[in-house]
């Protein structure tokens, strides 16, 4: 137990953390910004699948690794649409809304990687993004591990989730989103269009989403699996609420998510096969509902989540 | 411009008519799939019907898949009524069958007109179980059950992984995790012989009957509709909110538990990983197309069988991946999704918005 607690001081423990939430860390900067703007985006886990799996496909017929992170954020933004098309534009339940953006894209990506490769016995390997090498910054004692020495998606994921706060809380056009998300007739009367405003933070959060799935593809792995994002989704979706909708807290609670995750594989290897792998693995869905159940408690939700804005009614 | 007007009460016709447009929408949908994948359309939809309809086994194989897809379906309507979107009809599914397999396999030795009453109801009671938390979390904390559900499943996947590789595990399996078999008086009489079909069938249409009349006709089916329509109204006329919910989870919970007991004891006799092909989620579409209505569930769940069975043929007769399942019953949802909404509205083209609009 005691070398399993030194280890938690190690710049390799945390490097690993930090690898493990960069995924959690593109899917929870979109679901903030979906769910700032009033808009619930439960297809986020299909997203995610997409994500990796067109970004991945653009890079095995020779995109370029950037070329694939594009594909997949177009990917994304386009599924976002046809989400925003159906809960801001037609007013839907966002839950079933969601649900079936998920089934959708997740059907069409297992669909559209059986048809680019339909002889393909074992997955084809890409070459993936490699850890970054700056100049001074790389070589600087535990941070140049920690934050330096990672893929340039992960530095791209702490930008973009920071780049949010500041956008946000800072700017008129993030003040208006978050109002969208709080009183939307308040927005209109200022003569400002809230179906605009919630069809673009749909779809720019969706690529965000589809940003983090492409990580999996292009930098954690180089091969596309089926199920391979394995309920990261939902996980943002809990994180979104324990981090009671902010972006820094937010980012903190994926790291701190990673960092569990990474803790809990050391643990199982430590555990020499004593207790049952699958034990370990559960872990990180139980904590996920462990923090929405805390996060749940301090109601600091978008006043308008979840409802939809129609022109003239209450 | 277009404009959506509100209708009044939509039409009985206009009601029905909108899931089957929906669900042919999705399957003609289908052909762009299919053309990018280079199939002759002609061709895939006639292997489609032929393999979906066009035989005695084919039939009894539609209502062999249909019978968990009733089941869970009702417990995505009947939860979605008094919306407690419960997502967790998958994992309900399998802890319904691991209690199927707890009980069955030989733990008790009851003659079948027991044992399968029993092995039926602890499925729907460990299936129960696992609503009751989210609903709770709901009520109390405020907590969304979809995330909660969500969740859950994997954690329930990952469960069964461990039973039937560990204490559950068949000793007889040759090394495949599986669970030890049901004994012969727990399983469900196959209907049909030398078919799948099994007695599993007449426990569903029983479920959406019951339903049906629990929904239209009781005290507490009034409740369910008036929580999930009206629910600051409902907590004012005195209604237990909170209390209904969590009984309609319990309810929602014990039917997707049923399909698990049901497939272990209808169609396997043993518990594998792989039982449900993603039945509780398909479950979610077949309510959707049904309009949430218990008996409408039968019929929608019998296309969506159809569409799964009919697709497995047509993909091996027109080698195109078996995923053209999955995407025509995603496209379903969306299509009943948008047609839903020309029942509550008409369309108005307008040259430029209305005054006063």
């Amino acid at each position: 137990m005691q070398a399993s607690l030194d280890l938690l001081f190690t710049v390799a423990f945390w490097g690993a953390a930090l690898r493990i939430a960069t995924p959690l860390i593109f899917g929870v900067a979109g679901a903030v910004l979906c769910e700032r703007a009033g808009v619930l985006n439960l297809g986020i886990e299909g997203i995610m699948t997409a994500g990796a799996m067109t970004g991945w496909l653009a890079v095995h017929f020779g995109a370029g690794l950037w070329g694939g992170v594009l594909v997949a954020a177009l990917t994304g933004a386009g599924l976002g649409l046809l989400l925003a098309g159906l809960t801001v534009k037609l007013g839907l339940s966002q839950h079933v809304s969601g649900l079936a953006v998920t089934l959708l894209a997740t059907s069409a990506s297992y669909f559209g990687y059986r048809l680019a490769l339909p002889a393909a016995a074992s997955p084809p390997r890409i070459e993936p993004f490699r850890p970054l090498d700056l100049p001074v910054l790389s070589d600087l004692p535990i941070l140049g591990p920690i934050l330096f020495q990672q893929t340039a998606l992960t530095l791209l994921a702490i930008a973009a989730i920071l780049g949010l706060g500041l956008f946000l809380a800072r700017t008129p056009l993030g003040l208006a989103v978050r109002a969208v998300g709080e009183n939307p007739a308040a927005v209109e009367a200022q003569g400002i269009d809230v179906h605009a405003l919630r069809i673009g933070a749909v779809v720019a959060g969706s690529a965000l989403m589809a940003l983090g799935g492409a990580f999996l593809t292009l930098s954690a792995f180089n091969a596309f699996f089926f199920e391979m994002v394995a309920g990261r989704g939902w996980i943002c979706i809990a994180l979104t609420v324990f981090a009671g909708w902010r972006p820094a807290k937010a980012l903190l609670g994926a790291v701190l998510f990673g960092a569990f995750d990474a803790f809990q594989v050391r643990l199982q290897q430590a555990s020499g096969g004593l207790v049952p792998g699958q034990v370990f693995l559960m872990l990180p869905y139980l904590l996920s509902i462990a923090a929405l159940l805390i996060g749940a408690r301090h109601a600091s939700a978008p006043k308008a989540l979840m409802r939809p804005y129609i022109r003239g009614e209450r | 411009m277009i404009r959506l007007e509100p209708r009044g009460v939509p039409s009985r016709g206009l009601a029905l008519a909108v899931p089957v447009a929906a669900a042919l929408a999705a399957l003609a949908l289908a052909a762009v799939p299919l053309l990018l994948a280079g199939a002759p359309l002609g061709r895939a939809y006639a292997a489609m019907a032929e393999g979906a309809l066009g035989s005695r086994f084919a039939l009894t194989e539609v209502l062999t898949r249909a019978t968990p897809l009733i089941l869970t379906g009702l417990a995505a309507a009947v939860a979605f009524r008094a919306r407690l979107y419960n997502i967790g009809a998958e994992g309900q599914l399998y802890v319904g069958a691991l209690a199927a397999v707890a009980v069955g396999a030989g733990t008790l030795d009851w003659p079948t007109p027991l044992l399968v009453p029993a092995v039926l109801g602890a499925g729907a009671l460990a299936g129960a179980a696992m609503m009751v938390g989210p609903a709770l979390a709901r009520v109390t904390l405020g907590a969304d059950e979809v995330v909660t559900t969500l969740l859950l499943n994997f954690v329930v996947l990952l469960l069964v992984q461990m039973m039937i590789e560990g204490p559950m595990k068949d000793p007889m399996s040759m090394g495949w995790p599986q669970s030890e078999p049901l004994i012969d008086a727990a399983t469900l009489p196959r209907l049909v012989e030398k078919t799948r079909l099994h007695a599993g069938l007449l426990v569903a249409l029983a479920a959406a009957g019951l339903l049906h009349g629990l929904m239209a006709r009781t005290v507490a089916g009034f409740a369910i509709r008036a929580v999930g329509e009206a629910p600051a109204a409902a907590r004012f006329a005195g209604l237990p909110v909170g209390g209904t919910l969590v009984a309609v989870g319990a309810l929602s919970g014990a039917l997707a538990g049923l399909a698990g007991a049901g497939e272990v004891a209808g169609v396997k006799g043993f518990l594998a990983a792989d039982l449900s092909p993603g039945y509780g989620y398909a479950g979610i579409v077949v309510a959707m197309l049904a309009g949430l209505s218990p008996l409408g569930t039968v019929a929608a769940a019998l296309f969506v069988a159809a569409v799964f069975v009919g697709a497995d043929s047509m993909s091996r007769v027109v080698n195109v991946s078996s995923y053209i399942a999955n995407l025509i019953v995603a496209l379903s949802l969306i299509a009943v999704l948008v047609a839903g909404v020309l029942t509550r509205y008409r369309l108005r083209y307008a040259r430029r918005p209305a005054a006063g609009a």
